[in-house]
């Protein structure tokens, strides 16, 4: 079973429509239990890196994605990609899950904020990623300090990091579920596994 | 680089899909899942559904109208129109829509954009205004474009902004059904003293207007409605001809 894990943040039916697309069985939940014997994880978020680290921690959660993060196959989506790095210039003085080394950083002035909207992705996947637009919604972007772990990158006046992979683990910040056909590839292959 | 965004949108009545003439004399169009697949497949770069009867008795055939559409659309989704309490955004939000659109509730209150960005985040909470040229000015009217709320747009846009609103949606009232084109002057000037996207609505009648709201009007995002419903121009057409004119357009 694929758990997608629900802490209030963000549009959780929009990823469980994507699958249902799929045909594949998903359920949304914020228990421990279902979440420690799922076959693969999905961790949404949107909103605030501060309050969503508040509600994981209130809702016992924080360490149970620290585990399976690192023991399953996991798909991080937006602030769910970024609540698994270590700080946030979002959240001054707050950790994050800490399971990938590195910061995020709020995109320089200049720029309308949020980014809304499709960007172009650069991959060295030219399978899936390279070349595709994907439909972003976010502020902020990781700044991962293991560059080996970085699979895809866009620009936002300047170049960010998009997507990240180290294991089993694949994180990106924009959202597969709302990117069309490009989208559904990547939630595709992540559920049938053949990526990870 | 970040591509401009085509909106088709879709105005629901008991369930089905009409467009309104300067928000009245309503021609039906069409069932919403249809329409809004068949948008996905040209290219539309997102769609809004906009609820415009908002009454009580009709707020269910909507919602499951809203999560018919958002169970068949794998692009973003947005829904307008009635939304008055967090209550109602998270009802929506369970039903799998993406961003919702405050207007005249957010007239009432604006607390309830700064609310709303706090409990969902700024990126699901686009504020909408219906502005209309007066004597004050560019004047903000509510309730579906009908009363005039003294509001001028720019420092209503900068409050709701200010409030956490992560996007606006402006809609000209003078325009809007008369395919004479965006109100350029009205879009330039806020996109222009906004930060967040801008989101242009009302009166666009040919793809060119689509290409001046970008270029001269700087608008983020361009929505429209009877463009694509029935002067059989298509998104991906449009997109085609913008794309020629060195426009940035996910192809």
């Amino acid at each position: 079973m694929i758990v997608i894990i629900d802490y209030g943040a963000g549009n959780l039916q929009s990823v469980k429509n994507a699958l249902d697309r799929l045909g594949v069985p998903s359920v949304i939940t914020d228990e421990r239990e279902v979440i420690l014997k799922a076959d693969k994880v999905i961790f949404p978020g949107q909103g605030h890196f501060g309050a969503c680290v508040t509600a994981l921690k209130e809702k016992g959660l924080f360490e149970v994605i620290r585990e399976v993060a690192c023991t399953k196959p996991f798909l991080g989506i937006c602030l769910g990609m970024q609540l698994l790095f270590e700080t946030s210039e979002e959240a001054v003085g707050i950790s994050g899950l800490g399971i990938l080394k590195g910061e995020v950083k709020k995109f320089s002035p200049g720029q309308k904020l949020p980014q809304m909207g499709w960007n172009r992705v650069q991959s060295n996947d030219t399978e899936r990623l390279d070349g595709a637009f994907y439909y972003f919604a976010h502020s902020y972007f990781c700044i991962p300090e293991d560059e080996e772990c970085i699979l895809a990158r866009g620009f936002y006046g300047e170049s960010f990091v998009c997507a990240v992979a180290k294991g089993q683990l694949l994180a990106v910040q924009f959202h597969p579920e709302k990117s069309g056909s490009e989208g559904m590839k990547i939630l595709e292959s992540f559920v049938r596994g053949t990526t990870c | 680089m970040l591509t401009k965004r085509i909106i088709p949108c879709l105005d629901v009545k008991d369930g089905q899909v009409v467009k309104g003439k300067c928000f009245m004399d309503l021609q039906l169009a069409g069932d919403p899942v249809t329409m809004a697949t068949f948008y996905e497949n040209q290219g539309a770069d997102e769609l809004v559904l906009l609820d415009i009867t908002a009454s009580i008795e009709d707020r269910h055939t909507f919602l499951d109208v809203v999560s018919q559409v958002a169970k068949h659309l794998s692009i973003p989704l947005t829904v307008g129109g009635g939304i008055r309490t967090l209550s109602d955004i998270r009802h929506l939000l369970n039903a799998g829509v993406d961003k919702v659109s405050l207007n005249t509730a957010a007239l009432k209150t604006p607390q309830l954009i700064r609310q709303a960005a706090e409990n969902f985040g700024s990126q699901c909470i686009i504020l909408s205004m219906d502005v209309k040229r007066t004597e004050l000015g560019w004047e903000v009217f509510s309730h579906s474009g009908t009363v005039s709320t003294g509001k001028n747009a720019l420092e209503w846009a900068l409050i709701g902004q200010q409030l956490g609103a992560g996007e606006l949606l402006v809609t000209s009232i003078d325009r809007d059904g008369s395919q004479e084109g965006y109100d350029l002057e009205l879009i330039q000037t806020l996109a222009s003293r906004l930060s967040i996207p801008i989101i242009a609505s009302g009166g666009v009648g040919k793809w060119e207007d689509i290409k001046d709201v970008f270029t001269k009007g700087k608008a983020d995002a361009a929505l429209a409605a009877s463009l694509f419903h029935f002067n059989g121009c298509s998104v991906k057409q449009v997109k085609t001809l913008l794309a020629q004119e060195n426009i940035l357009v996910r192809l």
